[in-house]
């Protein structure tokens, strides 16, 4: 019963949350409330959880609360029921978009949404930028997180160093210089 | 293709992602600059417009973008079986992390070492995005049309936090009528 739940509830969240990550867990956080999933002070943990491991944040969300909620199988459950409604939609997206791709709907489409999707990224990083360069209210800037920023883009933008080594270095830099 | 390079190739995809979704860290936007280099730049699976064309539709449709984007360029590599390999492996590294944080450790609680690191990562991803994103803007901005697509969008996302679905929405819109304005112009340019 208990992994029915969890099949049927992640499978909701999936099908039914726009935006990804982040923006899914206002989502998570009203269903797995509504059928007790987790304990409240569980429930607590699950945004830091879900951004501080590796993995995206969605998966991460349902594996945590499946995993506390009906152990190792429920936290494998959970993590592919959350993945099956968009594995289906996009394979269907994919098989229409294939279809008509030569269309000038299709066409003018993909004209618009992909500098919509330079905006939507750039406005990314500034958001990102808010939980760990700088803060509102009052304005301040970590002077040692805006460093790592910095050496960030002169690794990354100038000598083209592969990102995962750039994060390897730069978390375990800051695992003792921001703690 | 015989079945033991069709599984070699399945296996490749698999550990691709894997390798993907390891790395990304706080967030789906933290995903691009990784996908950017091990899908696009290491095996070539993609080229860059199609990479922002498969980011677009998959911020468009629900689920999560890292996980969309892993079905979609696994369906495009070697069909559903594809599909499902590259969305498992992106999937594993959650699976694993989260399992292991959580019988081993109990919870992360108030770790200043993991914290910290994570604060670093974080700001780490926002160079690492601004730097993908530049090369792609190099790409895909090409006219005025573009330019104030992508403002307004930074704008409204920026400062006024909507759901990123919407803007996808308007954009595609704006990008139909804009096409279709063009061509008719073009045609009547020819009649004169």
């Amino acid at each position: 019963m208990k992994f029915l739940h969890l099949i049927m509830v992640f499978f909701f969240i999936g099908a039914f949350s726009f935006g990804g990550g982040i923006a899914m867990l206002p989502l998570i956080f009203q269903m797995v409330q509504e059928y007790h999933m987790l304990s409240p002070e569980k429930f607590s943990d699950l945004i830091a959880v879900s951004q501080a491991v590796p993995g995206a944040v969605a998966p991460n969300a349902a594996t945590y609360t499946g995993l506390e909620y009906a152990g190792i199988p429920g936290g494998i459950l959970a993590a592919f029921s959350i993945a099956l409604p968009s594995f289906i939609i996009v394979l269907l997206v994919m098989k229409f978009m294939g279809r008509y791709r030569e269309s000038r709907i299709v066409q003018g489409l993909f004209e618009g949404m992909r500098p919509t999707v330079i905006g939507l990224i750039s406005a990314a990083v500034i958001f990102i930028a808010g939980t760990s360069i700088y803060r509102l209210a009052p304005f301040s800037v970590d002077l040692i997180p805006l460093g790592i920023f910095i050496i960030t883009l002169i690794l990354s933008g100038k000598f083209k160093i592969n990102p995962i080594i750039i994060i390897v270095v730069m978390g375990t830099a800051g695992a003792f210089l921001c703690g | 293709m015989t079945k033991k390079n069709k599984a070699k190739e399945l296996f490749v995809l698999f550990l691709a992602f894997f390798k993907t979704g390891f790395f990304t860290v706080g967030g789906g936007y933290a995903m691009i600059p990784i996908i950017q280099r091990v899908i696009v730049e290491e095996k070539k699976w993609l080229n860059e417009t199609e990479m922002i064309d498969c980011l677009a539709v998959c911020q468009a449709l629900p689920g999560a973008v890292a996980v969309n984007a892993a079905t979609f360029i696994g369906n495009k590599r070697n069909g559903i079986a594809g599909a499902a390999v590259a969305t498992a492996g992106m999937l594993m590294p959650s699976i694993l992390c989260i399992t292991a944080v959580v019988l081993l450790l109990g919870a992360l609680g108030e770790n200043t070492y993991i914290s910290g690191a994570f604060t670093a990562i974080k700001a780490s991803a926002c160079g690492l995005i601004a730097v993908t994103v530049f090369g792609m803007a190099k790409k895909v901005l090409k006219n005025p049309f573009h330019w104030t697509v992508a403002l307004l969008v930074f704008v409204a996302i920026g400062i006024f936090e909507i759901m990123a679905v919407i803007p996808i929405i308007l954009g595609g819109t704006a990008g139909i009528i804009y096409t279709a304005v063009k061509r008719k112009r073009a045609e009547a340019g020819d009649h004169q």
